[in-house]
This record gives structure tokens, C-alpha cells and sequence, in this order.
């Protein structure tokens, strides 16, 4: 009964959501207020309709109801409850349930805090939110409704994908999501703005915030996946340049990208244009990654279902959605007329260079994620692409990236002065040299990779935090007083600098130890000794595991008691391995158990992970300085009524 | 009974890791060049996983064909041409930069220039478009207002 309201509740969810896109859009074109007022009940309306049919198919899932297929496919009777919620969204009906979902609750956000917007532009962005929900809420229901009925409901369910049932990847989606859909808002300020043909330092300031939490949420997702990865797939790597992986990042770089023109936009009036496009793409990339996931053009590790009808359908939401915000673009974007001008040298020219930085890395991700694809239809080669292209392809932007950030971010608006800009960094410029020259010191024999890296986040770094003394006019008592906005960006910039210090280190000083050892041996791992005290077998809720019990000294003093595990999930048929990992500020120990060999004994992987936490550290700083920056004074208080003086701390 | 029935089970099906103990050579250096070239070959039968990482059991035997070929005294590239003339252009993550793979890799390079190009033209046009339109009064207080 329920299941049947919780499917009732999504068509009705359909209907509103055609009101939500036709009325409002309809009375903002012929200005009838009573019209354009339809949009936020209509808003919330929805998202109550499809929350409902949200818990409806998580009551399924709780109270195992095996009638429902997606239940069947993706559920068992002794599988933990977490992990029973977490299943709603572990397929592809059910994630795009929560797409959904979360594209009507950022419907329903701009009904209850677009309280300042003008009538006409708030009315025409429920519109555009609407007409997504339309999109998805028909592909739902027409190719991949979650709530189909099993004729003959089968005793119990045939489980979750063991690899899937963690905590890491229960809250990886729903972030992963939270970030994607929440760039649909910058896309309907976009078009809302092209239609009206205005775009002003009021509308920048609007789609700023929207942009900046879908920005951390997919920095937080991204993180929290490459988290993941490093954790359970058992070799200690933490990106793989997965076709879905780039999926998620391309919308990522874009919309840092679009972060930073809105600024523009916002402080100088300039840089309109482009900016409008950046939103534009940055949702497209987020529909060409749904595509990428559930089409199975692309195969991948984690790509859903292969169903070339959906890959249609979504082609086709795609087709429409960029393609004609595109065709919006050409014929309106003359109409919007640019004021702020600037000079070559200036604040404005470093943010254009960080956007066809960010731009054009993005597009090197797309090219090689689409490239297999491209070749087997247009030439007949049946070719891959994988991490040594990306890495080579990918790197030199991101160094030059790095590299301008701190010059830029000091340089004035309007017409900046290099010389000052690179005088006032010149301290950061030699402690980032001299570590860089330790770097080279301590390690022998090895690629410059890791001391090149360690210099270039140590000048981004030591540019942060030059940034923020400068801002204070080099007075310490000013610091605790800059607004938030200041801090927002020195902590995302320092958290940038220190993500490209774990991920160089990562990679170039990794050490890594394959060795078959027997019961009671131990053996060295860098200044470590490892022993292995036992294997034993343990039962879990809904899986068998073979766990090792190991012991870590160093110089006899003892450092962590580890057991990797080894499972088998019997109704999945999968086996997974669960690496044990020692946790530390310089370093992760991460052990791993393997198969028992013939001649007695396990095969054992050792590795030492240099600065493994910094990697989630940087993306927790990248993170946190965007919740700063979205708590600034500015988004929380209309324009102008700041009084000179006002202190920004509370 | 059951339990040893259960423990058969688990052994059979559990995943073999990628590198195994009895592949790895003892000579260090010869070991290193055969992590960093099955780094970039790909498992045929898996999902986008190399033979480094993939367990496979194709990709087993492509690791230790990798290892007799680099004990036998052949080059890196050697060995990949051996291992991609018996399998294909697919298993190569790292795509060759000839003939129609030099759009791929050109692509970026290209795409800043272009956008380089662009930033610059449409700079230049403003610009212009400014100054024409201004008297000599109004092109100092406009160098004046850059300078504030």
C-alpha cells in the first residue's frame, strides 16, 4: 500500500512539476504576478511529493519488501540497516530517486531563501528547476521506475554489492549528488538571466552561494569516494582516472572555475558573458557524467546497469537541457552588456587565467574519457585511455595553476602592479625553494616528482598565508578581523597547496612490500618490523571473514596491532578485502592479507603511505574555506546595508 | 564438515591480489621496470583495472610474460610492442601519440591556445572599442580611474 502511494506520489510529482515549469514561466513573460506566485507552493509541493516517494521506497527497502524488484536485486534479509538505507540509493532506480530528490529540495531552497530575489527572476528559476524535475521524474517512470512489482516475490533478496557495503560509500552519493544537482541552480540562474537579459553584480551575488555549496559538496564527495577507493579496493591507490571518477570531476573543475568569474562578475561587472557559459557547462558535465554512469557507454568500474534505451533518454535530456541553454546563449548573450574594464596586469586577467585553467584541464578530462569512444565510432580503433595519459595531460595545468595563484590573488582589481605583487611573496618564493631543495636532499635516487610537488604546495601555502597577512595590512591584531570571505579563501587556496603536496609525495614515495610470510615471522618494512601473530576465521552479520592479526614495531617500541581481513559474502558470491590501516600525520601503515600459499604461509602487501591523511586534509580544507566563504557577511545581508566598521566575527 | 566445506569455498573464490609473491624478480631494478610497464597495460577481461592491479588470472600471465621478456634482455618499449601485437591498441592506458592519437594529445594544448587567443582578442576589442569612443579628458580620467 504503501509502495502504491509512494509510485501515486511521484506522477503527481510529474504533474506539479509541468505547473512549476509552464505557469510561472508563463506570468513572468506577461508580468501577471498571481501567475508567477504558482512557483513556490508549487516548489515545495513537489519536493513534499517526491520526499514522500523517497521514504516510500526506504520503507520497502527497511522492512525488506521483495516484491519490489529493485528491493530484490539489492537487498537481503541479514544485511545491517545502515546499509539497508544506504541500498535505496546503491542501484540506479533508487539513486535517481534521490537525484531527484535533491534537485526538487534545491527547487524548494530557492521558494524559501530567494526571499530578496526580484519576482520575475525567482519565478523563472523555479521555472528552469521545474523543467528538469519534468525530465528526470519521465525518465524515471518511463525506463526506470523504482517502485515495479514482482509478480512472484522471491523469499529473500540477492544482496548489495559487498564492495558497497561500507560507511564510506553510504554518504559518498548522496554528497556526489548533493553536488551535481546543486549546479542545476546556477543553470537556472543562468537561463533565468538570459531570458530577462540581465546580468548584474545582484545576480552574481545570488548564484554565488548556490555555486559555492555545490562546489564543496562535490569536493566533499570526490574526497570522500577517493577516500573509499584508497581504503577498500586493497592496493592503496586513491584515483584511478575512472571514466566515472572524471565524471564527477569535470563538473568539479568547472564549477571552481565558475567560483571564480562570478567574482568577477560580482565585484567588477565584467566577464558576463563568459560566466553564464561556465554555469551552463558546469551543469551539462554534470548531465554528460549521469550519462557516463548509466548508459554503460563507457565501461567502467562502477557504471550502473548497461541499458542503451536509458543511455537514450539521457542523451536526449542532455541534448536538450545544454543544447538549448546553448542556443539561449548565441542569440541572447549580446544583450548582455559588460562595464567593469581592466587591465592586463590586474586582479580580473588572473581569474580569466585561472578559468581557461581550470577550463581547459577540464576539457583535457573530457577528451580522454571520451576519446575510446570516439575512436572506435569515427575510426575503427578499439583503443584505451588511462592514468598515464591523464597524468601527462593533466599535471602541467594544474602546475600552472599553482604556480599563478598566489601572484593572482594579491594582485589588485582594475589595474594591479606585478612587481609589488611578487615583492610582498618573496618570502613565501624561498621557503618553498628551500623545501623543495630538502625535499631533494633527503630522498636519493628518485624522481624529482616528490620535491617539485612538496615546492609548488609549499608556494601556494606560504602565498596563502601571505594573501592574509597583507589583507590585514601586516597588523596580527587585524587577522581574527578579516571578514570571512578573506579567510574562506586563504584556508581553500592553503588546502589546494596541500593536496598537491600529498598527491606528488603520494605517488613518489610510496613504499610498497609483496612477500609470502609464515606464522610467528616478521619482516621489515622501511624503519618498521611487521609481524604476522595469526590467521583465524570470523563470522560476520552477512559475510565470512579470514583475518590476520599483525603486530607493527619500530625500533622495539610498539606502534599499532592490525587485522586485515579477507571477505566472502555468500549470497553475493564476492569476495572483498578489507585493508587495516595505522592512521598518522606523516604517514598511513596499510596491511593487507592475501591468499594462503601452497607451501604454508600468506601472501602479504605492506605499504607506507607518505602523507596519505593530507590528501583528505586538503580536500577538507578546499571544503571548509568554501563553508567560511558562504558564511560571509555579504550572502547573509542585503547589498549595502554593511556598516563601515562592522566587525565580521561573531 | 560444513565449516571446511564453507572454508574450500572462501579459499576458491577469494581474489587472487594483483602482484603475486611468486612473481615478484629479485633483481630490484629489472622489478621496478616491470610494476612501471604493467602500470600501463590494461586487463583485458576487467572493467578499466591494469595488470598491476587487476587479479586476473590473464593478467597474471601478462605479468610474468612482462618478467621473462625483461629477463630475457629486451627494452621497456620492446616488451610493450610484444605485449601489444598479441592483444591490441586496447591494452595500452597510455594511447600512442601517432597518426590520429596526436588529437588526443594535442587536444589540450590546443584548447589553451585557443583560449589564450580568445581572452586576448576580446581584451584587445574592448579596449579598442573604449578608446575610440573617448575625447583625450576622458582617456586620462579613464588611466586615472585604472590607477585608483
Amino acid at each position: 500500500m504503501i509502495v502504491e502511494l509512494g509510485h501515486f506520489a511521484l506522477i503527481l510529482a510529474l504533474c506539479v512539476a509541468v505547473i512549476q515549469t509552464v505557469v510561472p514561466m508563463w506570468g513572468a513573460q506577461t508580468r501577471q504576478a498571481g501567475l508567477m506566485a504558482v512557483a513556490e507552493p508549487a516548489a515545495v509541493m513537489q519536493l513534499l511529493l517526491v520526499g514522500f516517494a523517497f521514504a516510500a521506497l526506504t520503507y520497502a527497502f527497511v522492512n525488506s519488501d521483495f516484491s519490489l524488484a529493485v528491493v530484490t536485486a539489492n537487498s537481503h534479509t541479514l544485511k545491517p540497516l545502515l546499509y539497508k538505507v544506504s541500498g535505496v540509493w546503491g542501484n540506479h532506480e533508487g539513486s535517481l530517486l534521490l537525484w531527484t530528490l535533491i534537485l526538487a529540495l534545491f527547487g524548494a531552497s530557492a521558494a524559501w531563501f530567494g526571499g530578496n530575489l526580484p519576482s520575475g527572476l525567482k519565478a523563472r528559476v523555479i521555472a528552469v528547476q521545474g523543467s528538469i524535475g519534468v525530465a528526470f521524474l519521465l525518465f524515471m517512470l518511463l525506463t526506470s521506475n523504482p517502485f515495479w512489482r514482482l509478480e512472484v516475490p522471491p523469499l529473500n533478496g540477492q544482496d548489495l554489492n559487498p564492495l558497497l557495503q561500507d560507511p564510506g560509500l553510504a554518504f559518498h552519493p548522496p554528497f556526489l549528488y548533493l553536488g551535481y544537482v546543486g549546479l542545476s541552480m546556477s543553470f537556472s540562474f543562468a537561463v533565468a538571466a538570459l531570458i530577462e537579459g540581465r546580468v548584474d553584480a545582484a545576480w552574481a551575488r545570488w548564484v554565488r552561494p548556490w555555486t559555492l555549496a555545490a562546489w564543496i559538496f562535490l569536493t566533499i564527495g570526490i574526497a570522500m569516494g577517493s577516500w573509499w577507493a584508497y581504503y577498500e579496493l586493497g592496493w592503496g591507490g586513491f584515483w584511478f582516472w575512472d571514466p566515472v571518477e572524471n565524471a564527477s570531476f569535470m563538473p568539479w573543475l568547472l564549477a571552481g572555475a565558475l567560483l571564480h568569474s562570478a567574482i568577477v562578475v560580482e565585484k567588477r561587472e565584467a566577464l558576463k558573458s563568459w560566466t553564464i557559459l561556465l554555469a551552463i557547462l558546469a551543469f551539462g558535465f554534470s548531465l554528460i557524467g549521469t550519462f557516463i554512469v548509466r548508459s554503460g557507454v563507457i565501461t567502467s568500474v562502477h557504471a550502473f546497469a548497461n541499458d542503451p534505451e536509458r543511455g537514450v533518454f539521457i542523451l536526449m535530456i542532455l541534448a536538450f537541457f545544454t543544447g538549448g541553454a546553448l542556443m539561449l546563449f548565441a542569440w541572447r548573450a549580446g544583450a548582455l552588456e559588460a562595464k567593469g574594464l581592466f587591465s592586463v596586469i590586474s586582479r580580473e586577467s588572473a581569474l580569466v587565467a585561472n578559468n581557461i585553467l581550470l577550463a581547459v584541464s577540464a576539457f583535457v578530462v573530457f577528451v580522454g574519457t571520451i576519446w575510446p569512444l570516439v575512436a572506435e565510432l569515427a575510426l575503427g580503433r578499439t583503443l584505451s585511455v588511462g592514468a598515464p595519459f591523464f597524468d601527462a595531460a593533466f599535471t602541467p595545468f594544474m602546475v600552472g595553476l599553482a604556480l599563478i595563484l598566489p601572484v593572482g590573488a594579491m594582485l589588485a582589481w582594475k589595474r594591479g602592479d606585478a612587481g609589488r605583487s611578487v615583492r610582498s611573496l618573496w618570502a613565501a618564493g624561498v621557503l618553498a625553494v628551500a623545501l623543495m631543495a630538502l625535499a631533494f636532499a633527503v630522498q636519493t635516487g628518485r624522481s624529482a616528482l616528490g620535491p617539485v610537488g612538496i615546492g609548488l604546495g609549499a608556494w601556494v601555502i606560504f602565498g596563502a598565508l601571505t594573501d592574509l597577512w597583507s589583507r590585514a595590512g601586516r597588523m596580527l591584531a587585524r587577522v581574527p578581523r578579516l571578514p570571512r570571505a578573506d579567510w574562506g579563501r586563504v584556508t581553500a587556496h592553503a588546502g589546494f597547496g596541500v593536496t598537491i603536496i600529498a598527491v606528488a609525495v603520494m605517488n613518489a614515495w610510496k613504499v610498497e612490500d609483496i612477500r609470502v610470510v609464515q606464522i610467528g615471522e616478521s619482516y621489515p618494512l622501511g624503519p618498521y618490523t611487521v609481524t604476522l601473530n595469526a590467521v583465524n576465521e570470523v563470522q560476520g552479520p552477512n559475510f565470512l571473514s579470514t583475518m590476520a592479526d599483525m603486530t607493527v614495531t619500530r625500533g622495539g617500541v610498539f606502534v599499532a596491532h592490525l587485522f586485515p581481513e579477507k571477505r566472502f559474502y555468500p549470497v553475493a558470491q564476492m569476495p572483498t578485502t578489507e585493508a587495516a590501516i595505522d592512521y598518522a600525520f606523516t604517514r598511513d601503515l596499510y596491511l593487507v592479507i592475501g591468499d594462503a600459499q601452497d607451501g604454508g604461509g600468506w601472501a602479504v602487501r605492506s605499504y607506507i603511505e607518505p602523507l596519505a591523511n593530507w590528501l583528505w586534509g586538503g580536500a577538507g580544507m578546499m571544503a571548509l574555506g568554501g563553508l567560511i566563504s558562504l558564511t560571509d557577511r555579504r550572502f547573509r545581508v542585503a547589498a549595502g546595508a554593511r556598516r563601515p566598521g562592522a566587525v565580521p566575527a561573531e | 564438515m560444513i565449516r571446511a566445506l564453507v572454508l574450500a569455498l572462501v579459499v576458491l573464490a577469494a581474489p587472487a591480489l594483483a602482484v603475486q609473491p611468486d612473481e615478484v624478480l629479485a633483481d630490484a631494478a629489472l622489478e621496478a621496470r616491470a610494476r612501471a610497464i604493467s602500470q600501463q597495460i590494461r586487463c583485458p577481461v576487467c572493467q578499466g583495472e591494469s595488470i598491476d592491479d587487476s587479479s586476473a588470472p590473464i593478467s597474471r600471465d601478462l605479468r610474468i610474460i612482462i618478467r621473462e621478456r625483461l629477463v630475457a634482455g629486451d627494452s621497456d618499449t620492446a616488451v610493450i610492442d610484444y605485449i601489444v601485437d598479441r592483444y591490441g591498441e586496447f591494452v595500452l592506458f597510455n594511447p600512442r601519440s601517432t597518426g590520429s592519437g596526436l588529437v588526443l594529445w594535442l587536444a589540450g594544448p590546443a584548447m589553451l591556445i585557443v583560449g589564450v587567443g580568445v581572452a586576448a582578442v576580446a581584451f584587445r576589442r574592448r579596449r579598442a572599442v573604449v578608446e575610440r569612443e573617448l575625447t583625450t579628458e576622458e582617456r586620462a580620467k579613464l588611466n586615472d580611474l585604472l590607477k585608483g
